[in-house]
């Protein structure tokens, strides 16, 4: 009789875990399932806006979403499209890294990136190339003069993506994050 | 290489009209005048008369006509050189591809054939005909070659000399007729003869030759201490530093590849970024994502990015460091290990022991980091 009931007792165990193991899996998938969904956000050395940013990342976490910081780096025409381009890089790099620690505070999953172009038209469209993504957010630019992209860099976009495209219009008096190329790197992390 | 095979000298240039074929003439007088028995195998002169002129005294054995598709064709003659025996042999444009019918497919299959006779070759090659750089090449100049040769043939010539020139100093030459006939020259300057194709084809043939310098000083160096003895496997002997970053194909790779180029900034060292991927196991649509974001970065970097397939990571990450010659290894946040996986010995640790005096760094996972910042943020 216990022979028969320590079997019995470890087949309802063995069921037991094969259940919980079914959950824990499922559970998995559907993180993995709502964690799908890419949230883009492409910027330049000169165009970080503080308030896209944050719009960015309160959506991908409403979201369940993987923010897509990308960095636009500009390749000069006597350049190769594919050279290494260690100035840009030092440029990218603190900033990506910023944008990470930020999504990371926020509780948003990062998966940066760099894209090479001739003009910032020419990046975007390498990124809609070669990135998957559900939604594209980009700062517009106040004016001439401010940080993020130009009305007719903003159209372009509007009309080439497949995505949606939020454009955002950030306050002209805080919209920067990170130094400007000009100014000492004084407020990034290590 | 195995005793008494040939030694191979190539001459390799940025593009046509640098000088490649004289410099090998003028070496091989050299050679005849110290007493060495010097043939030419096949010259192409292209009909400069300096370069004809540079041929002069040595012996050239006759080429060997081959009808193809009725037309007749000349190629160099391999069992004539063979049945010849000459202690050197100049071989012309080893990137040739010969006419069907002969023994081999490519010239430097007749190369390699010449000095598995035990004679010794100098032989000529522009950069664009390494196989590795084709592609690049191809971006660089808008011309595809299609006379390629793998680079191993490169890599294991005992010699390469950079016949070098300045791309003012080419299309001076190129515009005064030294190097095509006077037709041929408006089509060159407008096509690939251009100061910014040669300028960046320059690049290229200088930092080739430079990594096959650097290559071969390690690989000498290896050589050195295996016979002194020592802990040669585990110790590279390079003067400069070479970083190597293990990445796995998730976003939190970037990380330390970008830690790692920032040590490497700092250093003045290379960076090589290795990824190892279970053979046999075909790759989800996410992973080929990630590969290919990483193809990307390490390109803007300049970082070289290394897939290698096994079975076993610690195994192939200490090979490779041990093949370039790395000082350091960076590598991420091992995940915790469950189960069974406890009982065995962590990558780190597999790195350490099998790379001694090697530094191995851990990059922080930032996600494990207690930021006060965090409530505030949600």
């Amino acid at each position: 009789l216990s022979i028969v009931l320590a079997c019995l007792a470890g087949l309802g165990l063995g069921a037991c875990s094969v259940v919980a193991w079914h959950v824990l899996v499922r559970r998995r998938a559907l993180g993995v399932r709502q964690r799908a969904a890419r949230i883009a956000f492409p910027f330049t050395a000169s165009g970080l806006s503080e308030p896209a940013l944050a719009a960015a990342l309160r959506i991908a976490r409403s979201e369940h979403a993987t923010l897509v910081p990308v960095y636009l780096a500009m390749v000069p025409l006597r350049l190769s499209l594919e050279c290494a381009m260690p100035s840009e890089a030092d440029m990218a790099l603190p900033l990506l890294e910023t944008i990470e620690q930020r999504a990371l505070r926020a509780g948003v999953p990062v998966d940066s990136r760099i894209e090479r172009g001739r003009s910032i038209r020419h990046a975007l469209a390498q990124l809609t190339e070669h990135e998957r993504y559900q939604r594209l957010v980009i700062a517009a630019a106040p004016d001439a003069a401010g940080d993020g992209f130009t009305p007719e860099d903003v159209a372009w976009l509007m009309s080439h993506s497949e995505a949606e495209v939020l454009a955002l219009r950030p306050a002209a008096a805080q919209n920067h994050v990170g130094p400007r190329p000009d100014r000492p790197r004084v407020a990034m992390p290590a | 290489m195995p005793p008494g095979r040939g030694q191979l000298k190539v001459f390799i240039g940025m593009a046509a009209g640098v000088g490649k074929t004289y410099r090998m003439l003028q070496e091989g007088q050299a050679e005849a005048e110290s007493g060495r028995d010097v043939v030419i195998g096949y010259l192409e002169s292209h009909g400069r008369a300096d370069t004809a002129a540079q041929a002069k005294g040595l012996e050239t054995l006759r080429r060997r006509r081959v009808v193809y598709r009725d037309r007749p064709m000349e190629e160099m003659d391999l069992p004539a050189i063979q049945a010849r025996r000459p202690e050197l042999c100049l071989i012309d444009e080893l990137a040739h591809t010969n006419a069907p019918g002969v023994e081999h497919q490519k010239r430097y299959q007749d190369v390699r054939a010449v000095l598995d006779d035990g004679i010794d070759v100098f032989s000529t090659v522009n950069v664009q005909h390494l196989e590795s750089l084709n592609d690049q090449v191809a971006q660089l100049t808008g011309t595809v070659v299609r006379e390629t040769i793998p680079d191993d043939v490169v890599a294991a010539a005992d010699e390469v000399v950079l016949v070098d020139l300045t791309p003012e100093a080419l299309l001076a030459r190129l515009q005064a007729g030294k190097v095509y006939p006077p037709e041929r020259i408006p089509t060159a300057l407008n096509n690939f003869f251009k100061i910014e194709n040669l300028a960046a084809l320059r690049e290229t043939a200088l930092r080739q030759v430079a990594e096959g310098v650097e290559s071969k000083r390690l690989v000498a160096g290896h050589a050195g201490n295996r016979r002194e003895g020592r802990l040669a496997a585990a110790v590279p002997t390079a003067i400069g530093e070479r970083l190597l970053a293990l990445v796995t194909l998730t976003p939190r790779s970037q990380r330390v590849v970008r830690r790692a180029w920032r040590s490497s900034q700092r250093l003045g060292a290379e960076l090589d970024v290795l990824c190892v991927r279970r053979p046999g196991r075909p790759a989800r649509r996410d992973e080929n994502e990630q590969l290919e974001a990483l193809r990307r970065l390490c390109s803007v970097l300049g970082a070289h990015l290394l897939i290698e397939e096994a079975e076993d990571v610690a195994e192939a990450a200490i090979r490779v460091a041990r093949q370039r010659a790395s000082t350091y290894v960076l590598m991420g946040t091992p995940s915790p290990r469950r189960g069974v996986a406890r009982l065995r010995e962590s990558l780190a640790s597999r790195l350490l022991r099998g790379l001694a005096g090697v530094d191995v760094r851990i990059v922080a996972d930032r996600t494990l980091r207690e930021d006060p910042g965090t409530e505030e943020e949600r």
